[in-house]
């Protein structure tokens, strides 16, 4: 656990680079009038948060955003739309506070990369160069996994796994479904973003269709053997609130169950088992880190999936000055919101330390805090603490890879909670405020 | 005489400069420790909704508080979770840092 000053200069020559952090010193300095440039690609809860604290904490650094939308929409309370519990709007904020805060603001596509010039390309024609890369981009969803999940069969069959337009169609579905209506709804394999949500979905959809069509069905198809996140807490609340466990179970559970096709016109989807029917289908498709992570070439896992990273700074383990932020990332954090702002946070201090010719902290500790609804006034959560350890190489000189490990006393709620809901509430606003500047 | 005092002057102004800058040397470690809270509690430790503000705590009380939260003195949803994550120290260095948010 103890961290190695001379292990950490030598991790840091091979990954940090020894000559970047001269770099970075140099800059620092009045004999040059150079700024010292980042350059943001995405502003979602890990982009916008690493931007807005690194303009915080070393007003000297250049922040450049690119993002290609307009607007920020947040996953996380997302599935209260489609409980009717919100509307788009609710979960739709402005850039405009980050704006004043960063020095530029590009609203474009990143088309290339390059790593050794430093310089990030746009769909709109403009180089930008860098001296720090921070890519945040989320998740690419893997369309051409599911059999004819094709751009015709997208006009029909929602994901509503990036929150936004998809979101407001699948909600209208779930309006024009008749009472006695399928719902089918799959859950990707481990590791995807946010592991609770799919569940979330499952009871914010029961909800709507308690009140509104209680004749309806909704079939999960989890392509995991079993239920992913906060398992006791979604069973209980199933089973309290929609039947689980009787005949007239709203939910239908079904584990092993990865949706392989999707029909749009026969409204099917086929797993390794069975055709299922639905009025209403609702496919998340295998996923893997941003597209823009791939242009870098930090998507550098053995399935070229994920992109590792050294947890002290975020910086890739493939590629120098190329740091890496929240879903996009292969660490043992759950892919959640609170930890991609913090994993913003991390970066940001980081090159903040490294900028000023100090060194980053050799051993952080973060949490990660992340609540579920389970009826439309109660929620419950999960909460872990963090910390560093340093890679170790055992006397067989295998090599344990560095990891975050989850502290003694994290995990779940005892039992849903009208208080927990509020607190969920209370979380979304604080979070959409730390990572867009939002005004109190 | 005159330019004697003006440099005088001078070098007091900068090294009194200097150690205001020393003196109010930023814990980096505790900043960026009570950043990690601001994802419930709000910036900067202010809070909108029912989740209790961090700013402006007297450390005495927040150091108390979160080793109640600890030994489970204090009944609580999800902060004995993250107290028995954190050392004594640490809770003095986030108590320190957010007594002195104003």
């Amino acid at each position: 656990m103890a961290f190695d000053r001379r292990e950490f200069l030598k991790i840091s020559a091979g990954v940090t680079g020894a000559a970047s952090l001269g770099a970075l010193t140099g800059c620092a300095t009045a004999s040059t009038n150079k700024a010292y440039k980042v350059v943001v690609v995405g502003a979602g809860f890990g982009g916008a948060t690493c931007a807005r604290y690194l303009k915080m904490w070393e007003p000297k650094i250049e922040v450049t955003i690119i993002e290609p939308n307009a607007h920020f929409v947040s996953c996380p309370t997302s599935n209260g739309v489609l409980a009717g519990l919100a509307k788009l709007e609710d979960i739709t904020f402005t850039y405009d506070h980050l704006k004043k805060v960063v020095n530029n603001w590009v609203t474009d596509t990143v088309t290339g990369i390059d790593t050794t010039g430093r310089t990030v390309k746009t769909a709109g024609g403009a180089t930008i160069s860098y001296d720090r890369l921070i890519l945040a981009g989320g998740i690419e969803l893997m369309f051409d996994k599911v059999e004819g999940y094709n751009a015709e069969a997208q006009k029909t069959i929602m994901h509503a796994w990036k929150a936004g337009p998809q979101t407001a169609t699948l909600r209208k579905q779930l309006e024009d479904m008749h009472d006695g209506g399928t719902f089918v709804m799959s859950v990707p394999m481990a590791p995807y973003r946010c592991p609770p949500g799919p569940y979330e979905r499952a009871c914010q959809v029961a909800t709507y269709l308690k009140a509104a069509k209680p004749k309806s069905k909704i079939i999960i198809l989890d392509g995991n053997p079993d239920i992913a996140s906060k398992k006791p807490l979604f069973l209980a609340a199933w089973t309290k609130h929609y039947g689980y466990g009787t005949p007239n179970s709203m939910i239908e559970y079904r584990p092993n169950n990865m949706p392989r096709s999707v029909d749009p016109v026969k409204m099917m989807v086929g797993t390794e088992f069975d055709d299922v029917k639905g009025d209403v289908i609702n496919v998340v498709p295998p996923m893997r880190a941003a597209a823009i992570c791939e242009l870098a070439g930090v998507r550098s896992d053995s399935s070229n999936t994920w992109c590792p990273i050294d947890y002290r700074s975020f910086e890739s383990l493939a590629v120098k000055n190329v740091h890496v932020l929240g879903d996009s990332t292969l660490t043992n954090f759950p892919k959640s919101g609170s930890v991609a702002n913090n994993t913003g946070k991390m970066a940001a201090a980081a090159i903040v330390e490294m900028f000023n010719g100090r060194e980053p902290d050799s051993a952080p500790v973060v949490t990660n805090t992340c609540y579920s609804a389970s009826t439309e006034g109660t929620a419950f959560h999960v909460a872990t603490v963090f910390r560093y350890q340093a890679a170790k190489t055992g006397a067989d000189g295998k090599v344990t890879p560095a990891s975050m490990v989850a502290q003694k006393g994290g995990g779940i709620s005892k039992e849903e909670s009208e208080l927990e809901f509020a607190y969920m509430e209370s979380w979304a606003k604080n979070v959409w405020a730390d990572t867009l500047g939002l005004p109190g | 005489m005159k330019k004697t005092l003006a440099i005088s002057l001078m070098f007091a102004g900068a090294l009194g400069a200097l150690s205001a800058t020393s003196a109010q040397a930023i814990d980096t470690k505790a900043r960026f420790m009570a950043a990690n809270c601001a994802y419930c509690h709000g910036p900067e430790g202010k809070s909108r909704g029912a989740i209790p503000s961090l700013a402006g705590l007297e450390k005495g009380y927040f150091v108390e508080q979160m080793k109640a939260f600890r030994d489970g003195s204090r009944p609580a949803t999800v902060m004995q979770k993250h107290a028995m994550g954190y050392t004594d120290a640490e809770f003095d260095q986030l108590g320190a840092w957010f007594a002195a948010i104003k």
